[in-house]
């Protein structure tokens, strides 16, 4: 089994190759949306030497991570999963011997591997250059923060996973894909530091798993949390990827009974 | 026994569209259902190293009963049983067993090659790496697939294409294989090959095939027994032979004659035998009768007169098939 999936992580690795247009429209738009955000927020700090508990270095690096860390655990896979259902597609999956989301979780895998190698490494490396901001300096603090990337990709996959089985019970939601997809990246920090948000904001969101897809590993790369407080931040991210089976195990198999295959 | 349907029933709830945009406001709110049974009642048992066919018109239920046969579809009543498993309780194991090929849908990787989907496929269903080559290759050979291994399935044409389906749903050889419509849309050529190679597997690995199809010609050139659906019910299951006497027009053979012969020549030699006589013109004489009846009228005729030349002319399945779909359903099977 364990060579199947070694197998599905190759082949979407070599599709992910496949596909290079794709592969460097996406650094443009990324190296775009960092260099819009690192001048925004130099505006927005003007004479300021801390907001909301962060420096202006610990912000601009924070933005940088931020959307180095989402070129990591960022997939198509509830997309993918939709178009599968609607075109009917999803028959061919139920005839093979294998779990239906295990493999999907496989892929999103793959792609991430490739994103981190092709995307995140050198993107980070190469926003370096023009923006200066501070890598952790200790050993820990990187494996750290690599130990919550890993966690925050697993929980951004299983939410994909959750929209994606919604498509078996609406057959569209597109919509729903999509403002998922916004709601994400709102939510889990992407596009400003939770410590910015509203206080009653704050404690509603500490109940929600977002944050824990991105927040959470990139204010340990700013270095805004520290050592031990990191431990207690991945430990509440293995929390939600537990918490987070539930409803798709539940889901998935509501699902398999109501399968209707579209055309043919 | 490899195949046990019982009693087997599906019912689909449709939403029906009200019309206009006040229907549409309402459907916000409030939606209609249709309940559809596609599939009703159906009973059959198929034997290891079977090769039959599932025919009926579009819509009379066969591509549900495959996707509830293959573990897709949950039946809404009934049994199934192949292979000693129920399909939709222990789907992953029991799709180990079975091969599929849906004409209408690929099973391929679009921007792969064969050869890669092959292998992909083989870790799948974690087939032994020398065995599954060996057999890969017998596949390759028989289907005549080498010179497009190595592109790009989105490259292939239809036919190569449907022949690396056949054969990627083969990888890990399945004793029972499922054919939802191969054929459509190929040519002369690429069917033939197509059933030879059938044909072949079925003699040298007993691998029972159930076809569907609506291409007459398949049936006749691959199985001996057919069953026959129409709204979700089963109005025919028997042999293919059967089927021809029960629904098939009479045989007609033309005779041309060497001398002027009128009907009742032609009569006064048959006797009573019933048959239909018509005359073309002063020597050709057209006679309609049961098949079974053809070496008997052939030597009497042949005998009592000068023949110059004879054309034989048998029904084909596809008027059997137009025969049936146009007598009212009515349930006729038996086993």
């Amino acid at each position: 089994m364990l060579k199947l999936y070694a197998e599905l992580i190759r082949i979407r690795f070599l599709t992910m190759l496949a596909y290079r247009v794709n592969y460097y429209s996406g650094i443009i738009i990324y190296a775009i949306n960092i260099g819009a955000y690192y001048f925004l927020w130099g505006s927005i700090y003007a004479d300021n030497t801390t907001l909301a508990g962060m420096t202006l270095t610990q912000m601009t690096s924070y933005v940088a991570i931020a959307w180095m860390s989402r070129a990591f655990y960022f997939n198509n896979i509830d997309n993918e999963i939709g178009m599968e259902v609607r075109e009917g597609k999803v028959a061919v999956e139920m005839l093979r011997p294998y779990n239906y989301l295990s493999v999907k979780a496989a892929q999103a895998l793959g792609e991430g591997i490739f994103r981190f190698a092709f995307f995140a490494i050198p993107g980070l490396i190469l926003i370096r250059l023009f923006i200066d901001f501070p890598f952790p300096s200790t050993f820990s603090a990187w494996g750290l923060y690599l130990i919550s990337l890993l966690c925050g990709f697993v929980i951004n996959t299983q939410i994909n996973l959750l929209t994606g089985v919604l498509t078996f019970f609406f057959m569209r939601n597109e919509g729903l894909i999509f403002a998922k997809r916004m709601i994400v990246d709102l939510l889990a920090g992407v596009i400003v530091p939770i410590s910015f948000f509203p206080g009653w904001a704050q404690s509603v969101l500490g109940y929600l798993p977002f944050q824990a897809i991105n927040y959470y590993p990139s204010m340990i790369f700013a270095g805004v949390i520290q050592a031990d407080k990191a431990l207690q931040v991945i430990l509440i991210q293995l929390v939600w990827i537990v918490v987070l089976f539930l409803p798709i195990t539940w889901l998935w198999r509501k699902a398999r009974h109501n399968l209707v295959v579209q055309g043919g | 026994m490899m195949i046990q349907v019982q009693d087997l029933q599906k019912v689909f709830q449709i939403h029906q569209a009200r019309s206009g945009l006040s229907g549409a406001f309402r459907d916000l709110f409030n939606r209609n259902y249709k309940t559809v049974k596609a599939v009703d009642g159906l009973t059959f048992s198929v034997e290891e190293g079977e090769m039959f066919a599932l025919i009926g018109e579009n819509g009379a239920g066969k591509s549900t009963t495959i996707k509830m046969l293959t573990g897709i579809l949950n039946p809404t009543a009934g049994e199934i049983r192949i292979n000693g498993l129920v399909p939709y309780k222990e789907r992953e194991k029991y799709v180990n067993s079975i091969g599929v090929v849906f004409g209408q849908r690929s099973q391929l990787w679009w921007d792969l090659s064969p050869m890669e989907s092959f292998r992909l496929l083989r870790r799948v269903y974690q087939v032994d790496e020398t065995e599954g080559v060996k057999w890969l290759d017998r596949l390759i050979e028989e289907l005549d697939m080498q010179s497009f291994l190595n592109q790009p399935v989105r490259k292939l044409s239809l036919g190569q294409r449907m022949r690396c389906e056949i054969a990627a749903s083969l990888i890990h050889k399945p004793k029972l294989l499922f054919l939802d419509e191969p054929t459509v849309g190929l040519d002369v050529l690429v069917k033939q090959k197509i059933r030879e190679f059938l044909r072949n597997l079925n003699e040298t690995e007993h691998t029972t095939v159930l076809l569907t199809t609506h291409d007459v010609s398949d049936i006749e050139a691959l199985c001996k027994r057919v069953i026959v659906m129409d709204k979700g019910q089963l109005i025919f299951d028997g042999l293919l032979a059967e089927l021809k006497e029960r629904w098939g027009s009479d045989t007609e053979v033309t005779f041309h004659l060497k001398k002027r012969t009128t009907t009742d020549d032609v009569r006064q030699v048959l006797g009573d035998l019933p048959c239909e006589i018509t005359q073309d013109n002063e020597i050709t004489v057209k006679l309609k009768f049961k098949h079974e009846m053809l070496p008997y009228v052939l030597s009497t005729i042949m005998s009592a007169f000068e023949v110059s030349d004879v054309k034989v002319q048998e029904t084909s399945t596809e008027e059997i098939v137009r025969n049936i779909y146009s007598t009212p359903s009515e349930v006729v099977s038996h086993a």
